[in-house]
């Protein structure tokens, strides 16, 4: 599952960042902000207008994503972790 | 040892409390200037240690990663490396991290570490940690990263003894350096697990202040609205202590001037003195109460955490246009006045959504368009009821603000599309923890931007103001003259020149030769309507010596005009500081002038084939 469609308030785990194109900077600044395989993730809140952006808690750190920066992480319940 | 000075570096993550502890380290003796060639603030401060030592220290910018994706991050790495041209390697790095986000910080003082320098970690705002329950066991953490560490509040007075005692002391020495190479990057994150599952004990992953405000601050209804009563406060605040400051500043130099002239004989050089440099100086001061008033707002909810929250809040929309959110507060405070908004630009990272705010912050109505419109609307639109509710005034005056905002969402729409980059920029945007913002940060801040507009731009408003009252002045009237002096000077000459262009759109070669002196400072195109219609400044008689002179379409022609002209040139000077390029300069003015031309020539053409 990708980030962008994971509910809000679901706990979730890191599976790994995807490059949307190659050496993309965006992929990489995401795995430098922590965004690696077997980090906890949740959607805490979403924006008022579209549903964008999103708001993850990863680690202590809370981020704003765009759906389309959210979409590079792929991500899976927390019970198979 | 102990006479030599010692060159410090501090680095963090953004966030990290890096400046609060620069400030609390220098106090006010710091130097601000840019980095060559780039708009990155270089903030530099010196403090003497109590073994006599002179510590100077560098607050270099935020980074979250060597593999830098900003030029403020270029700039940290480079540095921190010894490789930034015109910058002596640092002898010591000093890495911020704070103690409540430390899955974060880490990361990166493991990144500092490789570089192979003497580094000592200051674990921040430990205060906070602790009422929050966090436990770290710092002797442990030290052994592990094989730094030295040292806990700091950078918030509470003496909050720095730790740090000066560790850095007035021997200099650490520097780890081996090591290469970084994708595989070792992805190594930091297991190696900062590590570290904190030996060293943190972490009772709960977040603050419970920040969870509960942020469901109110974030809420896509409530947090819309106090966003909204949080802007209307800050436009409450900007009209009832900004204008009345900024209007008896700029009474007080005219009575100044006055005075002054009563001491001197009437001539040319009178009048330098009174209409060029008082008149000029009255202009520039006038300006500062409203940018201060309003940096006071924009720094204290920087400060506080709540701005990135607004940007989040509003990033879709702005995204829309080819903005961002963090866009969204420059633009506002334009409303006021272009030159805070565009000074308040450097809390947009990116460079290209930067650039893009800047250009199109002007077109946000501000003040001082007011009085024109004001002087305009009153003569010529009729006070007539629109659905019976709507004063027809008022519905012009707000036609013209909405003109401003959609024009802003039009060029950035067409930006958007023509510039070549048209790769992803992301978001990406760390919402920190809610803080109360300190005094003494904000007011050194407050001190900062004040400096920057007097000192980078006093010169080149005054400057220019004097060229305008050159061009007003000269040459002076003839003996038995019938007109105004202004008729026969330069301006006059420009202004007879200007209507063959400006015919198109209505204005006469009176109307033009207003718009010389207005290009210093717009609320001036009234004093020179009054002067060149030969009335003694009174709005009112100003306002019926229009009407009878000019035609409903030049008057609602010049209407737009002042919508989107490129105006005023303490505007454009600040466009030419802050983005350091000439072409942006001549971007602004270019593009502002062909928008206002071709939004005039058709009202007025329209207007003309309807009445």
């Amino acid at each position: 599952m990708r980030l962008s469609e994971l509910p809000k308030g679901a706990p979730a785990v890191v599976d790994r960042v995807d490059d949307a194109h190659a050496s993309d900077p965006i992929a990489q600044r995401l795995r430098d902000l922590g965004f690696v395989d077997g980090e906890p993730v949740r959607v805490v809140a979403v924006g008022p207008m579209g549903g964008d952006p999103l708001l993850i808690q990863i680690g202590f750190t809370r981020f704003a994503l765009r759906r389309a920066e959210a979409a590079r992480v792929s991500v899976r319940a927390e019970a198979a972790a | 040892m102990s006479a030599s000075t010692l060159r410090i570096a501090l680095v963090g993550n953004p966030n990290c409390g890096k400046t609060a502890l620069f400030n609390l380290l220098t106090g006010g003796r710091q130097k601000v200037a840019n980095y060559a060639g780039v708009t990155v603030e270089r903030k530099e401060g010196r403090f003497t240690a109590p073994s006599g030592r002179v510590l100077q220290i560098l607050d270099l910018p935020g980074a979250y990663s060597f593999d830098a994706s900003s030029p403020d991050e270029q700039i940290t790495r480079d540095v921190c490396a010894g490789n930034y041209p015109g910058e002596v390697a640092p002898d010591l790095i000093v890495c911020v991290a704070d103690a409540t986000n430390l899955r974060l910080h880490l990361r990166f003082v493991l990144e500092v570490k490789r570089l192979g320098r003497p580094v000592v970690l200051a674990l921040n705002m430990m205060d906070t940690a602790r009422s929050r329950g966090i436990v770290i066991d710092v002797p442990e953490l030290s052994r592990r990263l094989g730094l030295p560490v040292v806990e700091t509040v950078a918030v509470k007075r003496g909050g720095a003894r730790a740090l000066i005692e560790r850095v007035d002391g021997e200099v650490p020495p520097a780890a081996p350096a090591q290469p970084d190479d994708a595989a070792s990057r992805t190594d930091l994150h297991a190696q900062v697990r590590e570290l904190l599952a030996a060293t943190v004990t972490m009772p709960r992953a977040t603050a419970a202040l920040d969870d509960a405000l942020d469901r109110w601050t974030l809420h896509p209804v409530f947090g819309l609205a106090i966003l909204a009563v949080v802007m209307f406060l800050v436009f409450q605040a900007v009209y009832a202590a900004g204008k009345p400051m900024s209007d008896l500043i700029g009474g007080g130099f005219a009575w100044l001037g006055g005075h002054v002239a009563a001491l001197m004989p009437a001539g040319p050089l009178q009048s330098l003195v009174v209409d060029g440099l008082f008149g000029g100086i009255g202009t520039v001061l006038g300006f500062l109460p409203v940018i201060l008033v309003l940096f006071f707002f924009i720094l204290t909810l920087e400060e506080s955490g709540y701005l990135p929250r607004a940007a989040f809040l509003l990033d879709r929309l702005m995204l829309s246009v080819g903005l961002t959110g963090r866009s969204f507060i420059p633009l506002l405070s334009s409303f006021a006045c272009a030159i805070p908004g565009i000074m308040g630009t450097r809390s947009i990272q990116d460079p290209r959504d930067r650039l893009a705010t800047i250009l199109i912050a002007p077109l946000m109505t501000c003040s001082a368009r007011l009085p024109v419109y004001a002087l305009l609307i009153g003569a010529f639109i009729p006070v007539r009821y629109v659905f019976g509710v709507f004063n027809l005034q008022g519905v012009v005056l707000f036609s013209l603000y909405l003109a401003g905002i959609l024009g802003a969402m039009l060029v950035g729409w067409v930006m958007k599309h023509l510039r070549r980059d048209k790769s992803e920029h992301a978001l990406l945007m760390e919402l920190p923890s809610y803080r109360l913002p300190k005094a003494r940060d904000v007011a050194i801040g407050l001190y900062e931007r004040g400096m920057v507009f007097l000192k980078r731009l006093t010169g080149v408003i005054l400057g220019l103001t004097v060229l305008m009252w050159f061009l007003s002045t000269f040459p002076g009237a003839p003996e038995g003259a019938t007109q105004p002096a202004i008729d026969y000077s330069f301006a006059g000459y420009i202004g007879r020149g200007l209507q063959y262009i400006f015919a198109p759109i209505g204005f006469n070669w009176q109307i033009s030769l207003a718009l010389i002196p207005a290009f210093a400072a717009r609320e001036t195109a009234v004093a020179a309507l009054a002067t060149v219609y030969l009335v003694g400044g009174e709005a009112e008689g100003l306002g019926q010596a229009l009407v009878g002179q000019i035609p409903l379409a030049s008057a609602l022609s010049l209407l737009v005009w002042f919508a989107y002209a490129p105006q005023c040139m303490s505007t454009l000077a600040i466009i030419k500081r802050e983005t350091d390029s000439w072409r942006n300069v001549a971007i602004s003015f270019g593009y502002m002038f062909v928008m206002a031309y071709t939004a005039s020539f058709i009202v007025y053409q329209v207007t003309r084939a309807l009445t």
